[in-house]
């Protein structure tokens, strides 16, 4: 039989290679499907040259069956499983979708590493080295917790379970526990190369992702389905220490470092530090049970200016709602470059001008005017108020009041019944704002506070400038 | 340490150093498209259970191997079908996704 490894590892080298320009080209929106398909094709080549391994080729030149059957009808089983689910589930489901996935990931790592210790300890009553039997026990902590994590966290999305926190009293340290047990019957493994002892590790760690997911609330769950990501990541790149493999520990620690960067980024997007999202239990145990009402912390959401140039252009429309703001900063100029910018794009760009934007009527077409935005681009809060719902991003400079959803529906509210544009039905809203404080009225806005709200603050002019860089560079 | 696991721990490491560099500077709007690619390249684990597959020799190790291969081929195909959909509404002229309310 030829020895194939002379093939096997230069073509783990070029996966490895394909997995990092993969990622590299996901990182920006114009390539990115193209980055997917590249780490698609090194996931490809990876899995191919592995029918190589002498075990495995072993068993297909000497046709048996059950090797080859396990490989080939799991593939086929697990394979069909996830197209189909990938292919049916709505856009709205993806992210309960992905921590499915996610928690498979897990359970595999696990189940590679105890079945290569049992193997193991079952053929020479040696499992390895130290580092070896470490990886093991690792890996099977932290894939387990990835899967039993990941299915609290499907749960809780798919409202299976609610997805309100569920807390106990001392939860905080009956986790610590749990984690400190696994690591202890896990040195019991490494000491004694007791395969029940792996199984009881396993055992902890799948009670720890799930009494670890529960406290937290379901708003929070993308950040941890982001978590249990890198944890799978890094539960991959250990088994890659326990069955030999290179490739297993390359592509495992990339989604390892990049997952964890970014669930960082994520928790920083949706303005939840990491610490509040995992042990948020500790203090919100009074505010827990009732989903709004008093005492609840509102969050705005904050975006940098590459964010919202990258969000601009690759939107189908933008309606600018130019406010007082953007006339202070005489910016009119800056956002008809904007606009140009995003014409350049494909993007189709309309102003809506409330009929009190600037500081007289009519004084927000004169200023644009001066800035030769074209007339046809103007429209009036009547005509425009009807588009809202087909708008890709609503960019809001400047204005406070005139795009106040309590003057429609909250009667105690000193501006209820002034007629306002309807930003707030469009899919998403950038406000740029100087700062957190009210408009001209004096009142909170709670546009700020929505779910497709994004702000970015700063004086006008200097956020336009900085949009447009963001736009030139997309 | 043994040799074979010291060079591992060095690969370890510089992959980690990669992995932060390499979407170091990612827009918001492809956070959940990122995650869900990183997700579909940690399927490679299903490599792992290919390789316990090939080496199982009694019954209970296979059938752990065969549970194996389905979940990690699940995660492998249906990682990659799902990111490739996500981005597919990234071409031009297609509605950007709606930020997740989430």
């Amino acid at each position: 039989m030829t020895n194939f490894e002379t093939i096997i590892g230069p073509a783990y080298l070029v996966a490895a290679v394909l997995f990092i320009l993969g990622l590299k080209r996901l990182s920006s929106p114009a390539t990115a499907r193209s980055g997917n398909r590249l780490a698609g094709i090194a996931m490809t080549i990876a899995l191919a040259v592995t029918l190589l391994n002498p075990d495995i080729l072993g068993a297909i030149t000497g046709a048996r069956l059950i090797p080859i059957g396990t490989i080939v009808i799991g593939t086929l089983i697990g394979g069909g499983i996830g197209v189909y689910f990938a292919r049916t589930v709505k856009m709205t489901a993806m992210p309960q979708m992905v921590a499915l996935f996610n928690g498979m990931g897990g359970a595999t790592a696990a189940l590679v590493s105890i079945a290569e210790f049992t193997r193991a300890i079952g053929e020479t009553g040696d499992a390895g080295g130290a580092g070896q039997v470490v990886s093991i026990v690792l890996g099977t902590i932290i894939g387990a917790i990835s899967f039993s994590g990941s299915i609290v966290a499907f749960l809780k999305l798919q409202e299976l379970i609610t997805d309100r926190p569920l807390r106990f009293g001392g939860q905080s340290w009956f986790n610590a526990a749990l984690l400190l047990g696994s690591l202890a019957v896990g040195g019991i493994v490494l000491v004694g190369g007791s395969v029940p002892a792996l199984w009881a590790v396993l055992g902890i760690a799948l009670l720890l992702g799930v009494t670890g997911v529960l406290p937290i609330g379901g708003a929070d769950m993308p950040v941890v389905i982001s978590i249990l990501n890198s944890c799978t990541g890094v539960a991959a790149a250990l088994t890659g220490f326990v069955v030999h493999n290179q490739i297993l520990v390359v592509a495992g620690a990339l989604v390892g470092a990049s997952g964890t960067l970014l669930t960082l980024l994520m928790s920083k997007a949706m303005n939840r530090p990491i610490s509040n999202v995992l042990f948020s239990g500790f203090g919100a145990l009074q505010t827990g049970g009732n989903g709004k009402g008093a005492g609840v912390v509102r969050i705005v959401k904050e975006a940098s200016a590459e964010d919202v140039g990258v969000a601009l252009a690759f939107a189908r429309n933008v309606v600018i709602v130019p406010g007082y703001g953007l006339a202070v900063a005489q910016a009119q100029h800056t956002v008809r470059e904007l606009a140009d910018e995003l014409e350049k794009h494909g993007v189709s760009v309309k102003y809506a001008i409330h009929p009190v934007a600037g500081r007289m009527p009519g004084h927000m077409n004169v200023l644009l005017a001066e800035a030769n935005v074209p007339y046809d681009q103007l429209a009036e809060m009547e005509q425009i108020n009807g588009e809202f719902d087909n708008t890709d991003v609503a960019l809001v400079i400047g204005a406070n009041d005139v795009v106040n959803p309590a003057a429609r529906s909250d009667t105690s509210s000193p501006i209820y019944g002034m007629p306002i544009l309807d930003v707030d039905h469009s899919r998403n809203v950038v406000v740029l704002k100087r700062s957190m404080n009210p408009g001209f009225a004096g009142i909170d806005n709670e546009l700020f506070y929505r779910d497709n709200t994004r702000m970015l603050f700063g004086d006008a002019k200097a956020s336009l400038t900085k949009l447009v860089a963001a736009v030139k560079t997309v | 340490m043994s040799q074979e696991v010291l060079l591992g721990a060095y690969v370890f490491i510089l992959a980690i150093f990669v992995g932060f560099e390499v979407i170091a500077r990612v827009p918001s709007i492809l956070h959940t498209p990122l995650m869900s690619a990183t997700n579909a390249i940690h399927g490679i684990v299903l490599l792992g259970a290919m390789l316990i597959a090939g080496a199982a020799k009694t019954p209970f190790m296979q059938a752990i191997a065969f549970v194996a291969v389905i979940l990690g081929a699940a995660n492998v195909f249906g990682g990659f079908v799902v990111t490739d959909r996500m981005l597919e509404m990234f071409k031009k002229k297609a509605a950007p996704p709606v930020e997740k309310p989430e």
